[in-house]
């Protein structure tokens, strides 16, 4: 049998990579790293991974790639751009880094439109750690830190971070919500989203991604719970 | 003003893009920036949305081989140490200038000198960084024209220390013109760099590495200033602008005909060691002088072991003048 090619801009030495079985991480690399050879852009591409799962990407491709503290890796890049503008630079991070710890910088960069593009892996926990609540946990989900299910009466509904961007960003500025389970349709975010920083926009785009190490899921299982997150988190473009 | 001295003095020292978070007594070096980027091309500022932003996007513009800088204080340096502790493990050059405000929290925002420790040692790390404490406004100019020049060389992260004093007083200044900082682009194609690690084999041999290279070159960043020591039974140490006090208190006492001089390091990291050693040796009395809780003290007992038990004169977020100094070490000479 023939194995797929990998893109040109994986780093070979560090394959197989870090994640899980089963992981969408890998999903969404791996589509980014097409949208990558497809434009031409690995010379121009900073790559900058947060803390939790996506910092194990810190040397997925033969990009420059920093990985940096969790939920800073928004301003970082934003520093990186405004130092470099001719530079392609994308800050890849969870949902607790985006909406969590790092909130203020997703949404203050949004409302600067500072021309970065930012991918948030929303896995609806906190992966890495092991599996604690996130704001995108959704209603009922068992976490090891909501051990009987999340209730929105104790912690509040569940966070949609491009529709409540869609309130701050430029008329410019590009929001979408992909899913690992439709990774042809991610990756035509992705690049809308890379063609929008290189117009001088800000962008981001969400991806839905299965967790089964901490979901405790099964291959059946996982694949109902990623179409079951599709119906509570939209998918498609919100701009 | 000092802080408008800090903002000429990066402008002609080569920094590109200061990356800040208003904050009392720092704010007018943005402001001051802020006004200079209008007026120049090829400088930028970004006021963030607080301090980690702040610090994180001047790594960025570093990362990028731009020389960038901030400035803050007390709380916002207490912020800041999540990006400095990186810019510590990467070795990326950022430039700082903390003008040390009441310590304990939110406090005044007047002075102190309690920002030492938390800027010499901040994070979860060995303090592999570079401190000059200034005494006045001449030296706010001259060291921050220094420190890029430093940060860039040696790559580790650097700090203008001085506080709310030297940020708000006046004077006249010596300017040295403008030049530019041999900085390149640190994260380029195929650099993949992390701070976070497997295994526990590799993040030590990370540190040990960098204390090796930083004991190496401390030598050559290593200053100090000794004022009549020579023949001084009594030993006054200070740092920054209490030193200057001191200095004045010194001339007051040799008038008297008592033997005393300072000792002052103007880097707090790397401390300077032998110089302190060589000024201690014949000491009598040493006293240190500082408005903190001994946190200068703690850093002259790590290094040198003192010949005479210290005296120590210590008046946390308080300043001094050279009459008070004067009045204590006559009592006790």
């Amino acid at each position: 049998m023939k194995s797929p090619k990998f893109p040109d801009c994986f780093k070979i030495e560090s394959k197989p990579n870090k994640f899980c079985p089963g992981c969408g991480h890998s999903i969404a690399l791996n589509m980014l790293g097409q949208v990558i050879d497809e434009m031409g852009m690995a010379d121009k591409t900073v790559f900058m991974v947060d803390i939790g799962c996506s910092l194990l990407a810190w040397d997925f491709f033969d990009l420059a790639t920093t990985q940096t503290h969790h939920g800073r890796t928004i301003p970082t890049a934003v520093g990186f751009k405004m130092a470099n503008p001719e530079k392609i630079v994308i800050a890849y991070v969870g949902d607790g880094g985006a909406y969590a710890i790092g909130l203020q910088h997703t949404i203050t960069a949004a409302m600067r439109n500072n021309p970065i593009t930012t991918i948030v892996i929303n896995n609806t926990l906190y992966a890495m750690t092991g599996g604690q609540l996130a704001p995108t946990t959704v209603e009922n989900e068992i976490t090891t830190t909501t051990p009987t299910g999340k209730k929105k009466q104790q912690v509040g509904r569940t966070f949609h971070g491009p529709e409540i961007l869609s309130w701050i960003t430029d008329k410019n500025a590009y929001l979408a919500r992909g899913s690992s389970n439709h990774p042809l349709e991610l990756k035509k975010y992705l690049k809308k989203a890379i063609e929008t920083q290189l117009k001088g926009n800000f962008s981001l785009v969400e991806s839905l991604s299965a967790c089964p190490t901490n979901w405790r899921t099964n291959a059946p299982e996982t694949i109902k719970r990623m179409e079951e997150l599709a119906r509570i988190f939209s998918l498609g473009e919100l701009t | 003003m000092g802080n408008y001295v800090l903002a000429n003095a990066a402008k002609d020292a080569g920094a590109k893009i200061m990356f800040g978070y208003p904050i009392t007594p720092a704010s007018e070096i943005l402001e001051k920036w802020a006004l200079f980027c209008s007026k120049s091309k090829g400088i930028s500022y970004l006021q963030a949305e607080d301090e980690m932003a702040a610090g994180f996007g001047m790594i960025g513009a570093c990362l990028a081989g731009v020389p960038a800088f901030t400035a803050t204080a007390g709380p916002g340096n207490v912020l800041m140490q999540d990006a400095f502790s990186m810019a510590e493990a990467l070795r990326v050059p950022t430039v700082a200038m903390i003008m040390q405000r009441g310590g304990l929290s939110t406090s005044t925002v007047i002075y102190s000198q309690e920002e030492v420790r938390l800027t010499c040692f901040g994070g979860n790390g060995e303090g592999f960084r570079i401190v000059y404490s200034t005494a006045n406004l001449q030296e706010l100019y001259d060291y921050t024209f220094k420190a890029f020049e430093i940060a860039w060389q040696y790559r580790f992260p650097t700090f203008l220390l001085a506080d709310g004093y030297q940020a708000k007083m006046m004077g006249k200044v010596t300017m040295k013109g403008t030049k530019k900082v041999k900085a390149e682009p640190i994260l380029k194609k195929d650099v993949n760099l992390r701070n976070c690690f497997n295994r526990e084999e590799e993040i030590n041999e990370i540190i040990n590495n960098y204390r090796k290279e930083y004991q190496k070159v401390r030598a050559e960043i290593e200053e100090d200033e000794s004022y009549q020591t020579k023949g001084a039974k009594i030993i006054l140490i200070a740092h920054g602008i209490v030193a200057a006090a001191t200095k004045s208190a010194v001339d007051m006492l040799r008038k008297k005909k008592i033997a005393v001089g300072l000792f002052r390091p103007i880097t707090l990291r790397p401390f300077p060691a032998q110089a302190a050693i060589k000024a201690l040796k014949r000491a009598e009395k040493i006293v240190v002088l500082e408005s903190a809780e001994g946190q200068l003290a703690n850093l002259l007992k790590d290094e040198v072991l003192l010949p005479t038990p210290l005296i120590e004169y210590y008046k946390p977020a308080m300043g001094f003048t050279p009459e008070e100094i004067y009045n204590e070490i006559t009592k006790i000479s």
